[in-house]
Formats: structure tokens, C-alpha cells, sequence
């Protein structure tokens, strides 16, 4: 008796435990996202100092020159999908230390904090113009967006919630590429996520990634770059191997405009370069293209 | 002493022999040496085994190739730009069954090393061997793959042709293949460069090749802003075929000579040999659904993770750590 008693209370406390934990982790508290610290900021492009709120307000664009700053994770999806129809799953995976880098789990933690996120990518359930699709976005302010073994198995997820659920998927890149911190594991995410994008495309299902600022390493070779349908931001970094990397191996400078998207489009490795301001009509009006009407 | 310098000690005791003309100092220094292939040679380090993998002398991917499929006949070009040297691609049989082959070549000269880039392919490289594997997809024929290249090349042409596209196309599609494909890591297996052409139903490696997500040198570089940890980064790293296999990424590991498989190619070549008739042997009964599916499940396991349920958090019943703990 006594011992079923105390299985009971032991459910309870763990049940209040995860109880803690979901909420911790749930996404209307990183819904209030900040103004971020110090009123002003400078433009990369031009170089000129412009308000913050201002340029929030502005979707994240420069008023004055159009460069499109990085936007964080939670953000995007206030700006792309539909109000309050973002429902997060995935939620309570937990990044841990395969190699024992003495240093790793600290930094994971400082990110967990400075970004009110569980790991650099999040995906869930929304509305785009009322239509519904699954939408993941990678935040490149949580370590670079680099992907480890959670961030692979949420991508993995992504397309899976979407095979069962027959909806089309979009997904956000902006990574430097995979988390070196993980070794080997973070290697083997590119052939599982890839693997993934396989299946879902299998069913006849629809996948679209967007392209932002930065998306190399790693997740260019593999998830980013088998969409149906690869738009991507103006200006965005877009290559397998870092601009830097390149400049080491042969020696000499590169032009401008190396490995931007403008520069992809002409190549031919992308479908559209689309300002922010165009992304969700550009994406409702694809997912209209590709609804199913005899389902 | 790491393993290079260690090598050059072995080599001056053998030239000793020839110095000294007595017959009791002969069998004295041939016991010595004895005893240092055994002791010294067999004990490396991480670091150890990154420079065994890169050793000149080591064997090529033709040397393996040569051995296994005599009758080897090359395949050029990906029908789009150009040949790529640094993969050789085509058929060959391996013991009665016809292969389609696929190997990163390293040169054994400078000369063959830069005609070869050093084995760092570009995208057309790539593109030409998923050509390969799908011509074996379609006369339904097993597929090997020899890994030993330092990575994909960075370089302006290559980015230009879609270096990131040609991988991300190579690891999809071999994911999906319904014939048997097996890969053995001979060398080094540099980061996204290596896995695109081994995503497999067998992954093997040769005891001191490594397989690494970029060189201990990078890791070193970005990490602690120094390249000269290179062997801290190495043993940190966890890149050797035993740590691999531990990490339940590989399946198997083919033994080399002490020193490295330079001092007895022959060896290698027929250990390399019968790891890969068992495993096509193992593989050969399955239907093409059960070869996709087994492929598929293996690569769905990759990655080291939890996720928060009653399980996990109280007790140690379900400890991942268990197989790389204490090490
Ligand atoms: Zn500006």
C-alpha cells in the first residue's frame, strides 16, 4: 500500500516538474520579445545610425538603403504567419554533450537565455492567409544557428508532423552550418534531415525553404537546398563554404557580390530573390498554387 | 613522440642491422625492433592516427581498387561540365558480383596530387557519381564507396556550380536507393565532402582512418584561436574508428598492421576484402523496400539527444552516456 502511495506522489512531483518545464519552454512567453538594449543601431550597409523601434516597425529593413537586417526566430513568425495560429511542437528537447566540451552546456545555457529559446530552431502548426502549412524557422542569434543533433531532429520532426498531417512545409535557414561542438553527430544530421525532405517529397507534398542571411556549412548541403521551391532574401550569404575559408584556400580576394543571392539567382541555384516585404503574400500565393482540391 | 617520428626511430634501428656486421648484435637489434613494432608502434593517440590517415605512403583508392575488382573498368564524366578527377567512378566485380564503384583519390605523387586537387572534389565530381549510383540503381547492382578526401573543395568555380546543391542532391538521393551500398572510410573522411557519398547500408573503417565533421586544425582554429592544438583538438574531437564505433555510427572496423596499413598493403587489402563480401553477404537476401528501409532507419538513429519525458528524469535507467562514459 504504502509503496503504490508513494508512486502516486512521485508521479506528481514529476508531473509538476514537466509542468515547469512546458511552461518555461512555451511559446507565448517568448512571445513578448523585447525592444532590443540601446535605442539605436547602425546599418551595415550604409552605415548610418537609425532607430531601433523604427526599424522594427519597418519589418526589419533600413529605411534609407533596403538591407535587411537578421531577424530573430520568434519574430519571423510574428511577421510571416498568420495571428495567433502558431502552435509550436517539439517542445522539451534537451542538447547535450556527447564530446564532454568543457565549456558547451554553458554556452547552450547563456543562449537558451539571451534567446528565450530551448535550441536554434523552432516549427510548428500555422496558418499562412488562412492556409495551413508547418513552418519551421533556424534563429542564428542562438549560437549561429548551427545545427547539433536537436536541431537535425526537430528538422527531421518537421517533416514528419507534416507527412502525417499532409501539409506543405516551410522552412527559414539562417546557419553558419553544423555544431562542431557535437562532432560526428552534428556530420550526420545533413544525411537524416536530407533523408526526411526525401520521404516528404515521396507523398507529393510540397516544400518550400527561404533562404536568409547567413546559410552555409552544413545546412546548405543538405535540407536548404532541396526545396521545391528555394526563394531567398536580398543580400543573404548563401554558400557551402565560408567566404573566409575560400579566401585562405585560393589566396586572392573575392569580387564582390560572391556567394549573395542576387549572385545565386544568376548562377541558377535559386528560384526568386523576394524582399521581406513581398515573403508571405509571395508564400500564401505559392501555397494556393499547391492546394489540393480532392483531399 | 607521435607516430611519424616514432616511424623514422623504427627506420634507423633497421638501418643499424645493416651497419653491423656481427651475427648476436643482428639478432639483438632485430629483437628490439621486434619488440617496438609491438610495444610502440600499436600504441597511438588520436593525433596519431590523423597523420597515419593522411601518410603519403598510405594506400590510394586505385591501390583498393586494383586489389578488389581486377577487372575494374573506369566510367568518366557527369554529362553536364566536365570529368572530375578526384572521384573515380565505375564497374567492377568483387568476387563474382558486379559493383558500381565509387572512390575519392588521393595521389600518390605531388604531380598526380595536384592533377587529383588532393582529393577534394568539386560539384561535377559529385554529380558524376550520383549519375553512377543511379545507373546502379537501375540494373540493380550493389554499390561500394572508398572515402579519402580532406572535404569538398572550396573554391569560386566550385561554389559557382553549387557545391552545396551537389551534396544536399547526393544525400537525399542515396537515401533512397533500393540496392545494397557499402562504405569503407580508407583515409580521411572530411565533413560533408566524405558523407556524400556514404550514406549507406554499411559503414566501415580501415582501424586509423578518421571521419571527422572538419579537420582537428579548423576545430583547434575556431575553437581556441590556436591551429597548433591540433592534437588536443584531435583526441577531443572523438574522429577515430573505435570512437565511431562507439558512438554506434559505423558498423565495423577492418584491423591494420601495426604502424599503419602502409607497412603491409597486402593485408589490408584482403582484410578490406572480406569485411566487404561479409557485409554484401548480409545484405545480398534483402528485398530493395527492406535495403531502403534498413538504410533509412539507421540514418533516422544519428544524433545524441533527449527529450524531455517520466522517463528521463529521475533515474539512470535510460543512460545514453553509457557506451562513451569513462573512456
Ligand atoms: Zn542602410
Amino acid at each position: 500500500m504504502n509503496d503504490i502511495k508513494r508512486a502516486i506522489n512521485h508521479r506528481k512531483i514529476l508531473k509538476q516538474k514537466l509542468n515547469l518545464i512546458q511552461n518555461e519552454l512555451s511559446f507565448s512567453k517568448t512571445h513578448k520579445m523585447d525592444v532590443p538594449k540601446g535605442l539605436y543601431e547602425k546599418c551595415p550597409n550604409c552605415e548610418k545610425t537609425i532607430n531601433k523601434k523604427l526599424n522594427i516597425q519597418n519589418d526589419y529593413i533600413c529605411t534609407d538603403c533596403g538591407h535587411h537586417f537578421r531577424m530573430r526566430a520568434v519574430d519571423r513568425i510574428h511577421y510571416i504567419v498568420d495571428r495567433n495560429t502558431f502552435i509550436e511542437r517539439g517542445i522539451g528537447y534537451i542538447t547535450l554533450n556527447p564530446l564532454f566540451q568543457h565549456d558547451y552546456e554553458d554556452k547552450i545555457a547563456k543562449y537558451k537565455k539571451s534567446t528565450q529559446l530551448d535550441e536554434a530552431y523552432i516549427y510548428g502548426h500555422a496558418k499562412i492567409h488562412g492556409r495551413s502549412c508547418v513552418v519551421g524557422v533556424m534563429d542564428s542569434y542562438f549560437l549561429m544557428g548551427s545545427m547539433g543533433s536537436v536541431v537535425g531532429e526537430k528538422v527531421t520532426k518537421t517533416f514528419e508532423y507534416a507527412i502525417y498531417k499532409r501539409l506543405p512545409v516551410i522552412i527559414f535557414t539562417a546557419s553558419g552550418g553544423a555544431r562542431m561542438q557535437e562532432g560526428i553527430f552534428s556530420l550526420m544530421q545533413m544525411a537524416k534531415t536530407s533523408a526526411a525532405v526525401a520521404k516528404h517529397s515521396r507523398m507529393g507534398l510540397l516544400y518550400i525553404s527561404v533562404l536568409t542571411h547567413p546559410t552555409t556549412g552544413g545546412v546548405n548541403a543538405s535540407f536548404a537546398s532541396l526545396g521545391d521551391i528555394i526563394l531567398a532574401e536580398p543580400d543573404a550569404l548563401i554558400g557551402f563554404a565560408g567566404p573566409r575559408v575560400i579566401e585562405q584556400t585560393i589566396k586572392q580576394k573575392l569580387p564582390e557580390g560572391f556567394q549573395r543571392s542576387e549572385f545565386l539567382l544568376e548562377k541558377g541555384f535559386i528560384d526568386q530573390v523576394v524582399d521581406r516585404k513581398d515573403l508571405k503574400s509571395t508564400l500564401a500565393k505559392l501555397l494556393t498554387f499547391h492546394q489540393r482540391t480532392n483531399s | 613522440m607521435n607516430i611519424l617520428e616514432k616511424e623514422n626511430k623504427l627506420k634507423t634501428l633497421e638501418k643499424q642491422i645493416e651497419a653491423l656486421g656481427e651475427e648476436k648484435a643482428i639478432e639483438k637489434i632485430k629483437e628490439e625492433i621486434k619488440n617496438y613494432k609491438k610495444n610502440e608502434m600499436t600504441k597511438l593517440t588520436a593525433w596519431d592516427k590523423v597523420l597515419l590517415a593522411r601518410h603519403q605512403q598510405r594506400p590510394k583508392a586505385c591501390e583498393f581498387i586494383e586489389y578488389l575488382s581486377p577487372d575494374f573498368m573506369e566510367l568518366h564524366g557527369d554529362r553536364q561540365f566536365r570529368d572530375d578527377p578526384s572521384i573515380i567512378g565505375g564497374i567492377g566485380t568483387i568476387s563474382g558480383t558486379p559493383f558500381t564503384i565509387i572512390a575519392q583519390q588521393k595521389g600518390a605523387t605531388t604531380e598526380e596530387n595536384i592533377q587529383r586537387n588532393f582529393a577534394m572534389p568539386h560539384p561535377e565530381g559529385y554529380r558524376k557519381a550520383l549519375r553512377l549510383m543511379q545507373q546502379a540503381e537501375k540494373f540493380n547492382r550493389p554499390i561500394l564507396t572508398l572515402i579519402d578526401t580532406p572535404g569538398a573543395y572550396p573554391g569560386i568555380g566550385a561554389e559557382e556550380r553549387g557545391q552545396g546543391q551537389a551534396i544536399a542532391n547526393n544525400l537525399m538521393a542515396m537515401s533512397q536507393f533500393t540496392v545494397p551500398v557499402i562504405t569503407v572510410v580508407i583515409g580521411e573522411g572530411g565533413s560533408g565532402g566524405a558523407l556524400a557519398i556514404g550514406v549507406a547500408n554499411k559503414i566501415m573503417m580501415l582501424e586509423n582512418a578518421i571521419f571527422s565533421i572538419l579537420s582537428p586544425e579548423g576545430y583547434a582554429s575556431i575553437l581556441w584561436k590556436d591551429a597548433s592544438k591540433a592534437p588536443l583538438a584531435a583526441e577531443e574531437m572523438k574522429i577515430t574508428a573505435k570512437d565511431l564505433k562507439d558512438f554506434q555510427i559505423i558498423d565495423g572496423i577492418i584491423p591494420e598492421p601495426p604502424g599503419g596499413a602502409h607497412f603491409n598493403k597486402e593485408a589490408v587489402f584482403k582484410e578490406t576484402k572480406t569485411s566487404i563480401i561479409n557485409a554484401y553477404n548480409k545484405l545480398k537476401d534483402l528485398t530493395g523496400p527492406e535495403l531502403y528501409y534498413q538504410r533509412n532507419y539507421k540514418i533516422r538513429q544519428f544524433g545524441f539527444l533527449q527529450r524531455f519525458n517520466y522517463d528521463n528524469l529521475g533515474g539512470n535507467d535510460s543512460d545514453i552516456y553509457k557506451n562513451i562514459r569513462n573512456r
